[in-house]
């Protein structure tokens, strides 16, 4: 049960965290910290990871090669294509 | 892994993913400016290989060859993507991007119980909960974010909004079906076959849940699948006891829910109205006819008549929509804009929070033709200034500049904030005809005495009046 109270707590401490910050994120780089943000959420690789690395090979493994192969599109992918938008932002600056 | 005693290696994987956690937060924080943008995103890919790295340590994983295929695999096909990828086709790659996230969540979920339950451990009910709704909101997620994807795309589904008593109907049972298994999963934990029918329900859950909802509702749609997409991830990490997972997951369901509200504001509706409303589908019965309208009030003009005009502006607004997207009009554009500027007007662009089909769509678009952040200004900011502004040049946009928002309380986009171009001295409407937008009301904007009308393709028309205004 503790071992729960610490999750929520770290949950709704992250959550208003999160809404701190975004909040302060201006409208022209919506759509970077949409992709950056989702980029991000591919966190779950983590638990990807665990599932498919295990002992034995089985069902488990399967299902767990799936997500990683999933996850690892959301995380490179992402982060990737945040890159590049956010490279247009702030390259050659010239025009006034 | 035998480099370290067990006791120092659980240090060590929780310090690192401390460090990650600290790192996803800076990274966020850094794009709270285009300044420090770029080296937040590089701050955020720092954190996921140092959790990636440091996961591969945990007692746990003991076989590398599934991982390894699964990652090579992985970074072929997103980096491929990434790169590939036009500006334009972004909120499609990104509605894509989250579904995979989601489904991502449901494998872990599913494997975690198979594993757990084989291994002949008993389920806890609060790891079963966790469990159940990381099947459920990653699945939703999952096959939303696909229909999502083909509406954006316009493949194999219809874009624009549907509805039908039968898919609202749907929506009922398959929620409430979805709900009555996941407290199954509670109230009995350790049935495998209860998982397997949640995931089937909730994936079609999903599709009922978005098929409905028309093309130019897609920002709110991509950014609640956005959150959702944080909250599975979220969940997921209940099911482990892994406090970076939970973090993670809740800064990004943070920023898909502000995201979602900041798109709902923009088109004064609630989210239920986006979600269920089948807003655009039948126009309303009491609306003005396009007839009324735009009956021998057109003013249609050419682009050497516009570039006349132009010739002799001081202040020129450029509003973009979905349209400039559509014709790939940004360099176009872009051109014009360097040749006003060259002569001395003052070129400003005022976007409005719904243009386009994902927040901040217009602003990539733009950012890709050069245009420095700083011209683009936002709405609130830049309509007191529309009184003094010469020329507005509105290039695919129609809705969100649609007078009838303030003057007609009846008018089903009546309260919407739209941008105030009708103050302008001369307004330049560039459209391919007078169609009307997602709202499916005429514009009176289009008829007004200062209004020209500019019929053609957006790209070939900003091409024409840039070259008439060399000539002149």
């Amino acid at each position: 049960m503790t071992l729960l109270l610490t999750s929520l707590t770290v949950f709704v401490l992250a959550m208003f965290l999160g809404l701190e910050i975004i909040t302060k994120v201006p409208p022209t780089l919506h759509t970077p910290l949409m992709s950056g943000s989702n980029a991000v959420s591919g966190i779950t690789l983590v638990g990807a990871l665990l599932a498919a690395g295990s002992a034995h090979q089985d069902l488990a493994t399967y299902l767990g090669f799936a997500a990683v192969f999933f996850a690892t599109i959301n995380v490179v992918g992402g982060f990737l294509v945040t890159h590049r938008m956010l490279a247009m932002f702030t390259s050659k600056k010239k025009k006034g | 892994m035998v480099l370290f005693n067990p006791e120092m290696r659980d240090v060590i994987v929780g310090v690192s993913y401390l460090i990650a956690a600290v790192l996803f937060v800076t990274g966020l924080k850094g794009l709270t400016h285009p300044r420090t943008a770029v080296s937040g995103n590089v701050q955020s890919a720092l954190g996921m290989l140092i959790a990636i790295l440091v996961t591969l340590l945990e007692q746990r994983v003991v076989s590398f060859e599934w991982i390894i295929a699964g990652i090579a695999l992985g970074t072929v096909v997103g980096a491929v993507w990434a790169i590939k990828v036009q500006m334009t086709g972004m909120p499609q790659l990104v509605a894509l991007f989250n579904g995979f996230g989601g489904i991502a969540s449901v494998l872990v979920a599913t494997a975690e119980a198979w594993a757990t339950i084989q291994s002949g451990n008993p389920l806890d009910k609060v790891t079963s909960l966790s469990i159940a709704l990381s099947a459920l909101i990653g699945a939703v997620t999952f096959t939303g974010s696909f229909v999502a994807f083909c509406k954006l795309q316009e493949v194999l589904i219809p874009s624009g909004a549907v509805t039908t008593v039968w898919l609202k109907g749907s929506n009922v049972i398959l929620a409430l079906l979805s709900l009555g298994l996941t407290i199954c999963m509670v109230v009995a934990p350790g049935h495998l076959n209860v998982l397997w029918i949640l995931c089937a329900v909730s994936l079609a859950l999903g599709f009922t849940l978005v098929i409905p909802i028309g093309g130019a509702d897609m920002p709110v749609v991509i950014a609640l699948l956005n959150s959702y997409s944080g909250i599975a991830a979220c969940a997921t990490g209940f099911i482990l006891n892994n406090n970076l997972l939970i973090i993670t997951g809740s800064l990004v369901g943070a920023s898909g829910i502000i995201l979602t509200k900041i798109m709902c504001k923009a088109m004064n509706r609630s989210l239920t109205n986006v979600l269920f409303g089948g807003f655009g589908a039948v126009a309303a019965s009491n609306v003005r006819t396009e007839d009324d309208v735009y009956a021998g009030k057109i003013t249609s003009a050419s682009a050497d008549e516009a570039a006349m005009v132009l010739e002799g502006a001081q202040r020129v607004v450029i509003v973009p929509g979905y349209g400039m997207a559509v014709s790939q009009a940004q360099h176009a554009v872009c051109d014009l804009v360097d040749l006003l500027a060259s002569r001395g007007v003052n070129v400003d662009f005022a976007i409005h929070p719904v243009a386009g089909r994902m927040p901040g769509h217009m602003n990539v678009l733009l950012a890709e033709a050069d245009i420095p952040y700083e011209k683009m200004r936002e709405m609130d900011d830049i309509n007191p200034e529309f009184d003094s502004v010469d020329v507005v040049l509105v290039i695919g946009a129609n809705d969100v500049v649609n007078p009838l928002a303030r003057e007609d309380p009846t008018s089903p986009i009546a309260g919407m904030p739209i941008l105030n171009v009708d103050k302008a001295r001369t307004v330049m409407v560039i459209k391919r005809s007078l169609s009307p937008g997602f709202a499916g009301i005429p514009n009176p904007l289009f008829a007004a005495d200062n209004t020209m009308m500019l019929f053609g393709d957006g790209k070939q028309m900003a091409v024409d009046i840039t070259n008439a205004l060399k000539e002149l």
